[in-house]
């Protein structure tokens, strides 16, 4: 499950351009969007397509990914929960 | 009908210039594509906007701020970009992944990003501007258009400040392409060579020129801009009367023209254009270029008007963009004429402010 | 401003008499897509025109050696019948401009010939019909436009709009004295596939303003415009189809492609129009509304019609359930219908509509309704926040 949180954090790192964020800077219960890392609808429909390709899970409605990207620990959860891939 | 003031100019070239710097220190390159000399980003994009940021986004940006800072203005009436080829890098992120995955597991980022006018929105945005917000995509008459929709709307009384401005970056697969249709030089070319380079092609290049317009003096007032027109096609013919006439409607002759600032590229199939100008009408007057320096993009044209609104800001003109020496005290009127392989004309009248 | 002329291609008719049937006779244009492969295919609809660009290249009577982009022929089509339509047979009587629109440009060949462009020399002419300009380039070309004010304006689901804005304010200046209007774009992958990554694609029939909506049908069109200035009118004996009253353009400044929550960007576009109009909200009789059924849209924009109207909102409708939401040229598609509109005083129904969306109460017309109309408005909303609205009237 760690392996998974620590694979996340760098592939929203990379996928959504984060230059100034490394891995450690993002702690598994911070808020992704709003207050946290501040990412927005756009980067909810990049996490969207990276769910689907990673981990073959797919979302048909963009409102349902803001839950999931809660935060790390909730992303990890509901892949390893969900994961076809 | 009201006067049209430029208070405030920015370029983002080949050469340093988006320090204010005026052309002193030449870099003198051997290309056939020039990229532009970039300032720190940092300065003007905060990082969580400028991730998602290619390069015409980010010069646009940055250009429209050093413009402003300049001209002493937080509010616009009207934002109005020019760009012919729009956000190449984005469309080009975009269609290749679209093909390299069999139009499986794309991302928005890019398409959104492609939009043409996403450099005007994204200015509109930083400075949460709801005013007017026009982008035009016409070759190499994209900046001009832009610039005519400002000039029209203070002169006529509806907007009092306006940002203008031109905007064009480098894509890869663009360039690739347009090397194989000869747009582009096959050789590479040193800067005192352009002017009478007898080969195909230009040294391609990218870059951002914005000017802020008012319809009053600023204190860092560079011009009156007296008037601008576009020419889908002139006729060879009929170059030499349109030219008149356009000073002539602008109660003005060539004889008043101190400077004349033209858009030669190197371009052997279509620099006659100019030369013919340069040996005839313009023969006796001050002649400068400035594409050798800076290079061919469809908005380059806009960096002319930032040559132009220096020389009657500064009364020098660098040798570097000379064409001929002509005696010169204090020029006060100077004309700006370009035009691309032959099509998308445009003339430019400024007046010492 | 005086219109003179109007041209019209669509999925619901290759002139002006064919569209005004089909949205007369409710007929609408959106089927799954034909002319294009993509994986798509199965899941999303679009107002595409019938015809493959091998025929269009036959109806435009064009050259093998052509390198026009769908765009550009679309684009001609259109132009050619709103100068037939305004009678005009010699430009150079007077001094004509022609201001177009797209955002799609060349990009259907483009995504066609990417990688072959590198190595198949037959396919390079293309690479020349790419930029934004072309289109407009050639259908200047194909109408005998030399010497002339030729611009083209890309601001998105706006450009077409904002072509007519700037066109009306070109009269108005003196500039000009005739101005072709108007805009043109095609179906491409490259749209399909974007749209798909912003998840705001119907898989089924576009249901504008309902709330059920599940988003948007992409479609494909081309319309242009004659505007003519008084001088001219007087001096030709001209008749006017109608006439552009107010226009205004504003920045939502909220996101790259969503509209502000209560629409910011669409209320200041609305009040500017009718402040150019001098005209108050109480005297618009039809809105031929953006609506293009994504959820962000439909909400924005009613929000703001309800800001600009309050409790008096007259009828309004989107024509995109019947052509699909055609980006650029949707703008000028939708002046062609609200000139129908008032020309026949006929309100043309928001298909497809079945339950009023929770956020407020607003119903859209759902049935033809023949009434008499005077000055009716039309709206369209594009990504970068670009919001424009144009106000026409049947008198001057």
């Amino acid at each position: 499950m760690s392996d998974l949180k620590e694979e996340l954090k760098a592939k929203i790192i990379d996928q959504l351009n984060l230059e100034d964020v490394s891995v450690s800077d993002i702690a598994d219960n911070d808020s992704l969007f709003g207050d946290g890392l501040s990412l927005d609808s756009i980067d909810a429909l990049e996490l969207i397509v990276m769910l689907d390709k990673d981990y073959g899970i797919r979302l048909s409605d963009p409102k349902e990914g803001r839950k999931i990207f809660e935060s790390i620990q909730v992303m990890a959860d509901y892949i390893e929960a969900h994961r076809t891939k | 009908m009201k006067e049209v003031y430029i208070n405030g100019i920015a370029a983002i070239s080949a050469q340093k210039t988006f320090d204010g710097s005026f052309l002193e220190n030449i870099e003198d390159y051997q290309n056939t594509l020039l990229i532009a000399q970039h300032p720190d980003y940092k300065e003007f994009i905060p990082p969580a906007a400028a991730r998602r940021m290619a390069a015409g986004i980010k010069m646009g940006i940055a250009a429209s701020k050093i413009a402003m800072k300049e001209a002493d203005v937080e509010m616009l009436d009207a934002i109005i970009t020019g760009t012919g080829l729009g956000c190449v890098i984005d469309s080009e992120k975009f269609v290749s992944a679209m093909i390299d995955n069999k139009e499986e597991y794309l991302t928005p980022t890019s398409f959104i990003q492609s939009t043409h006018n996403t450099v005007a929105g994204q200015i509109a945005l930083g400075l949460e501007c709801k005013a007017y917000n026009f982008t035009y995509v016409h070759s190499a008459i994209s900046f001009e258009s832009a610039l005519g929709d400002g000039q029209l709307q203070i002169a006529s009384g509806e907007a009092s400040t306006i940002l203008v401005g031109g905007v064009e970056e480098l894509g890869p697969h663009t360039v690739a392409i347009h090397r194989t249709i000869d747009h582009i030089k096959t050789e590479p070319i040193s800067i005192a060579e352009v002017l009478n380079s007898e080969t195909k092609g230009a040294v391609f290049s990218e870059g951002a020129n914005f000017f802020v317009l008012s319809d009053h003096k600023g204190k860092n007032c560079y011009a009156k801009l007296m008037d601008v027109v576009t020419y889908n096609t002139i006729a060879k013919e009929r170059l030499i009367p349109i030219i008149e006439n356009f000073l002539d409607r602008n109660h003005t002759h060539i004889s008043q023209i101190d400077v004349v600032v033209l858009g030669y590229n190197g371009d052997q199939e279509f620099d006659d254009g100019y030369r013919m100008l340069s040996n005839g009408i313009f023969k006796n007057i001050q002649q400068v270029f400035y594409k050798h320096l800076v290079g061919e993009h469809n908005t380059v044209s806009a960096f002319g008007l930032w040559l132009a609104s220096k020389i009657l800001k500064t009364k020098t003109i660098p040798e570097s963009v000379k064409i001929n020496d002509i005696e010169n005290t204090e020029p006060r009127m100077v004309l700006c004429y370009n035009q691309y392989r032959g099509k998308n004309h445009s003339l430019i009248l400024l007046k010492k402010c | 401003m005086a219109i003179t002329g109007m041209g019209i291609i669509s999925a619901i008719g290759n002139n002006v008499a064919e569209n005004y049937d089909a949205l007369y006779h409710e007929k609408s244009g959106i089927t799954r897509i034909d002319n294009i492969e993509t994986i798509q295919r199965d899941a999303i609809m679009v107002g595409e025109i019938k015809f493959t660009d091998a025929q269009l290249v036959k109806k435009l009577n064009l050259p093998s050696s052509n390198n026009y982009s769908r765009t550009a022929m679309l684009g001609v089509i259109a132009a050619k019948e709103a100068l037939f339509n305004a009678g005009i047979t010699d430009l150079n009587t007077y001094s004509t401009g022609l201001v177009s629109a797209t955002s799609v440009g060349g990009m259907d060949m483009t995504e066609k010939y990417y990688y072959q462009y590198l190595t198949e020399p037959e396919t390079q002419k293309y690479i020349e019909s790419h930029h934004g300009g072309d289109s407009t380039e050639k259908i200047a070309e194909q109408l005998g436009i030399k010497e002339s004010f030729v611009t083209t304006i890309s601001t998105a689901c706006s450009s077409a709009a904002n072509a007519i804005l700037l066109g009306a304010r070109l009269i108005q200046s003196g500039k000009l004295d005739r101005v072709l209007v108007g805009g043109t774009d095609c179906l491409s992958k490259f749209t399909i596939n974007g749209f798909k990554t912003l998840m705001i694609l119907s898989d089924t029939y576009n249901t504008p303003f309902d709330d059920n909506r599940k988003g948007l049908n992409l479609g494909e069109a081309a319309a242009f415009l004659v505007l003519e200035s008084e001088a001219v009118i007087k001096a030709e004996n001209k008749p006017v189809l109608a006439y552009i009253k107010g226009y205004g353009n504003a920045n939502d400044a909220h996101h790259q492609t969503a509209s502000s929550e209560f629409g910011d960007g669409a209320t200041l576009a609305m009040q500017k129009a009718l402040a150019v109009a001098d005209l108050k909200p109480s005297d618009i009789d039809y809105i031929n509304v953006h609506g293009t059924a994504t959820a962000n849209n439909d909400l924005s924009e009613g929000r703001a019609i309800l800001r600009v109207f309050d409790t008096a909102v007259p009828p309004f409708s989107s024509t995109k359930a019947y052509t699909g939401h055609t980006l650029a040229a949707a703008g000028a598609i939708e002046a062609v219908y609200s000139i129908l509109s008032l020309q026949n005083n006929v309100i043309f129904p928001n298909l497809n509509f079945k339950t009023p969306m929770k956020e407020f109460y607003l119903e859209p017309e759902t049935k033809l309704v023949e009434r008499e109309l005077n000055i009716v408005m039309s709206n369209s909303f594009g990504f970068g926040g670009n919001c424009s609205t144009l106000i026409f009237s049947k008198e001057a």
